[in-house]
C-alpha cells in the first residue's frame, strides 16, 4: 500500500517536472516575445515620434484646436497620444502572440478575437480624434462666422455644433468597435430628432417676428437699399 | 520664365499672333459691363494719345462675366477706324479678351505671365471699376517705360472714411515693417516693368489660398522686398469700386491674408529695416475729402463690443494676456467713452500676425477673429475725426503710423521669441 503510494507520488513529480521541462522553454519563448515587442514597440514609437515632429503634427492639432481640447482635458500633446497609443498597441500585440505561444487551452481563441478586435479599437481612437478635431474646428468657424454675422447667441450655436458633431463622432466610434450600437444609434436619432424638432418649434413660436421681418427684408427691396444704406462704408 | 500652364491655348495663339510688345495693359473683369467698356475706351484713348509710336496690347482676362463684359471690352478697345486719334497712331493696337474662370488672381498671373512673354518694357493693370481718364495712362506707364522706376503706385482723392481697412492697418503695417510711405498698398490701378514683372512670375504668391480674390499687396510688399525702385502717382479720384465695398471679412482675407503672408516671407527684410523712407511721388502726397458718409456707428460698436466676450476663447489663443484684458475694458466702457486707442490696436494688429505667422488657429480663423475688432477701431476712427478738416484727419492718420512704427520692437519680440520656442 505504502509503496504504492509513494510510487504514484513519484509518477505525479515525475510528470509535474515533464510538464514543467515543457512548459518553462514555452514561457521563456513568451518572455523572449514580450521583451522583442517591447523593444519593437519602443523602436516604433521613437520613429513615430521623430516622423510627427518632422511633419509637424502638433502644430497642425493646434491648428484645428485639439491640443487646447487635449490640454483641457490633462492629456498629453497629441502626437505624444498617438505615439502611445502605437506603443502599447504593438507591445499587447507580441505579448499576445507570445501567451498564444504558451498554448494554453482556450487562450487562442481569446488572443485571435482580441487580435482581430485592434484594428477596430484602433479605427474607433482615430475616429473620435478626429471627431474632436473637426468638432473644434467647426464650432470656432460657427462661432466666427456667427459674430461677424451679428447673429443672436453666437456662442450657443457654436456649442451646438461642437456637440452635435461629438455625439456623432462618439456614435461613429461605438459603431465600429461594436459596443452597444443599437443603443448609440437610437440615443443619437432621439436627441438629434429632438433638437431639431425642439428648434423648429422655438423657431416657430419665438421666432415668429424675426421670420417676418427677414422674409420682409428679402422680399421688399426698399428696405433692403436703406439698410445697406446705412452700413455704406467701404473698407478698400 | 513664364509658366505655360496659366496661359490657355486660346490665349498663346492669339500672344504669338501678336508678336513682341512694348506696353501691355491689363484688364481683369468678372461682371463689369457698366464700367468695363468706358475703362478699355478711355484706355485706348490714352495709349493712342500718349504712346502712338509704341506696339501696345489691351488684354483683358475675363473670370466669366454674364454681362457682355468681354463683347464690350473689345468693342471699346478696337475703336472706330474713322477715330482721328487712332489715325495718328503710327502702330496698331490689339486687343485680346480670354476668359480666365479661375478667379481674380488667375487674371493677374495671366496678365504678368502674358507681358513677360510679350516682352514689354512696361506692363500697366487697371481696375475695371476705377474712374480711369487717357491721361492714367500717361502718369502710369511714362516713368516705367522711360526706366526710371519699376513699380508705380496710385494715390487717389478719396473721402477720408472711405478705405478706412488701408489707412488704419494696411498703410501703417506697410510704413512701419517696410520702411516706405506707400499710401496705397493695395492698388486697384498700378504698373510696372518688364523686369519686375520677371520678379514677380516666379513669385509662390500665386498658389495661395488669398490668391483666389487678389494679390495686389504682394506687388507692393515684393517690390519694396526685392529693391526695386517704386514711385507714386497722384490718379485723380478712384471712383466708386462696387465689389470692394459689398463684405468686411472677404476684403479683409484678400489684403490681410496677403500681406501676412508676405511678413511671413519677407521676415529678413523687414526685421532689419529701420527708419521711414518718402516715396517719390508725382502730384500730392494725399488728397482727402470730408464729405459726411452715412455710417451706423451704433451697429459698429454693438457688434465690436458683443464679439469681445463672445470671442473669447478665440482671442485668449491669440493675444497676449494684456492686450486681450485691455480690450475688456475698451467695451466695457459706453458707447461714447469707448476708445479703442492707437497703440492698442497697433498692438493687437501686430499680435494678430504674429499668431499668424505662428498658425495658433486656422489662419483664416485668425483673420475673421479680426473683423470685428476691426469695427471697434472703425467705431474710434469716426468718433476721432467728426467734424474734422482734412488735414486734422491726416494728422491722425500720421499719428497711428508712428504709433506702429514705434510699437515695431513688440511684433519683432514676439515673432523672433516665437521662432526660438518653435
Amino acid at each position: 500500500m505504502w509503496n504504492m503510494i509513494v510510487s504514484e507520488l513519484g509518477q505525479a513529480a515525475h510528470e509535474l517536472a515533464q510538464e514543467l521541462a515543457r512548459f518553462l522553454p514555452r514561457l521563456l519563448v513568451m518572455l523572449i516575445i514580450a521583451l522583442l515587442g517591447w523593444l519593437a514597440a519602443s523602436v516604433a514609437r521613437m520613429i513615430l515620434r521623430r516622423a510627427l515632429r518632422l511633419v509637424g503634427f502638433d502644430r497642425l492639432s493646434q491648428n484645428a484646436g485639439a491640443t487646447q481640447l487635449l490640454t483641457q482635458a490633462a492629456l498629453p500633446s497629441s502626437s505624444e497620444l498617438l505615439c502611445q497609443l502605437i506603443f502599447w498597441v504593438t507591445w499587447i500585440g507580441f505579448i499576445l502572440a507570445g501567451l498564444s505561444a504558451l498554448g494554453l487551452v482556450g487562450l487562442e481563441e481569446l488572443i485571435s478575437r482580441f487580435l482581430l478586435f485592434l484594428p477596430r479599437l484602433l479605427a474607433a481612437v482615430l475616429i473620435l480624434f478626429a471627431g474632436m478635431l473637426a468638432s473644434s474646428f467647426f464650432s470656432r468657424g460657427a462661432l466666427l462666422a456667427a459674430v461677424n454675422a451679428n447673429l443672436p447667441s453666437p456662442r450657443l450655436l457654436s456649442y451646438s455644433v461642437r456637440v452635435v458633431i461629438l455625439f456623432l463622432t462618439i456614435s461613429m466610434a461605438f459603431e465600429v468597435i461594436g459596443v452597444a450600437e443599437q443603443t448609440i444609434l437610437v440615443a443619437f436619432a432621439i436627441v438629434f430628432g429632438a433638437s431639431m424638432l425642439s428648434l423648429a418649434i422655438a423657431f416657430g413660436m419665438g421666432g415668429r417676428d424675426l421670420a417676418r421681418q427677414f422674409l420682409q427684408n428679402r422680399l421688399s427691396r426698399k428696405e433692403e437699399t436703406t439698410e445697406k444704406e446705412e452700413d455704406e462704408l467701404s473698407p478698400l | 520664365m513664364a509658366d505655360e500652364n496659366i496661359l490657355s491655348d486660346d490665349l498663346l495663339r492669339q500672344l504669338i499672333s501678336v508678336g513682341e510688345v512694348d506696353i501691355v495693359v491689363g484688364l481683369a473683369t468678372h461682371n463689369n459691363a457698366k464700367t468695363a467698356g468706358h475703362v478699355a475706351q478711355m484706355i485706348r484713348a490714352g495709349l493712342l494719345q500718349y504712346f502712338p509710336r509704341q506696339r501696345a496690347v489691351v488684354l483683358n482676362v475675363d473670370a466669366g462675366s454674364r454681362d457682355g463684359t468681354r463683347e464690350l471690352v473689345q468693342a471699346a478697345a478696337i475703336g472706330d477706324v474713322r477715330d482721328p486719334m487712332a489715325a495718328q497712331s503710327l502702330r496698331t493696337m490689339r486687343c485680346i479678351s480670354v476668359r480666365q474662370p479661375d478667379g481674380r488672381s488667375r487674371g493677374l498671373q495671366a496678365i504678368v505671365e502674358s507681358g513677360e512673354l510679350l516682352r514689354a518694357r512696361a506692363c500697366a493693370i487697371l481696375s475695371p471699376e476705377s474712374s480711369v481718364t487717357p491721361d492714367w495712362i500717361d502718369r502710369l506707364l511714362r516713368p516705367i517705360y522711360s526706366g526710371d522706376f519699376d513699380f508705380i503706385s496710385p494715390i487717389y482723392r478719396r473721402n477720408a472714411f472711405d478705405g478706412i481697412l488701408i489707412t488704419n492697418l494696411l498703410y501703417p503695417v506697410i510704413r512701419a515693417l517696410y520702411s516706405q510711405k506707400l499710401r496705397e498698398p493695395h492698388p486697384s490701378d498700378f504698373s510696372f516693368s518688364g523686369k519686375f514683372g520677371t520678379h514677380l512670375a516666379g513669385l509662390d504668391l500665386w498658389r495661395r489660398e488669398f490668391g483666389a480674390v487678389g494679390s495686389e499687396i504682394c506687388f507692393t510688399a515684393a517690390a519694396i522686398a526685392g529693391g526695386f525702385r517704386i514711385q507714386q502717382t497722384f490718379l485723380g479720384p478712384r471712383g466708386h469700386v462696387e465689389h470692394q465695398s459689398a463684405d468686411l471679412v472677404p476684403a479683409m482675407q484678400e489684403t490681410l491674408g496677403a500681406l501676412f503672408w508676405s511678413l511671413d516671407q519677407d521676415f529678413a527684410v523687414w526685421s532689419n529695416g529701420d527708419g521711414t523712407k518718402a516715396v517719390p511721388t508725382i502730384g500730392p502726397d494725399y488728397e482727402l475729402t470730408v464729405e459726411p458718409v452715412r455710417v451706423n456707428r451704433k451697429r459698429l460698436f454693438q457688434m465690436f463690443s458683443s464679439a469681445v466676450p463672445n470671442l473669447e476663447p478665440v482671442l485668449r489663443s491669440i493675444l497676449t494676456p494684456e492686450t486681450h484684458e485691455e480690450l475688456r475694458r475698451c467695451v466695457g466702457a459706453r458707447e461714447e467713452t469707448c476708445h479703442f486707442s492707437d497703440e492698442l490696436w497697433a498692438k493687437t494688429v501686430y499680435e494678430f500676425a504674429a499668431s499668424n505667422h505662428r498658425n495658433v488657429i486656422s489662419r483664416n480663423h485668425i483673420i475673421q477673429a479680426l473683423a470685428p475688432l476691426y469695427r471697434g477701431r472703425v467705431h474710434t476712427f469716426l468718433a476721432q475725426n467728426r467734424g474734422a478738416s482734412e488735414n486734422q484727419v491726416e494728422e491722425t492718420i500720421e499719428k497711428l503710423c508712428k504709433t506702429f512704427e514705434m510699437l515695431k520692437p513688440h511684433l519683432l519680440e514676439l515673432w523672433t521669441k516665437q521662432e526660438g520656442g518653435s
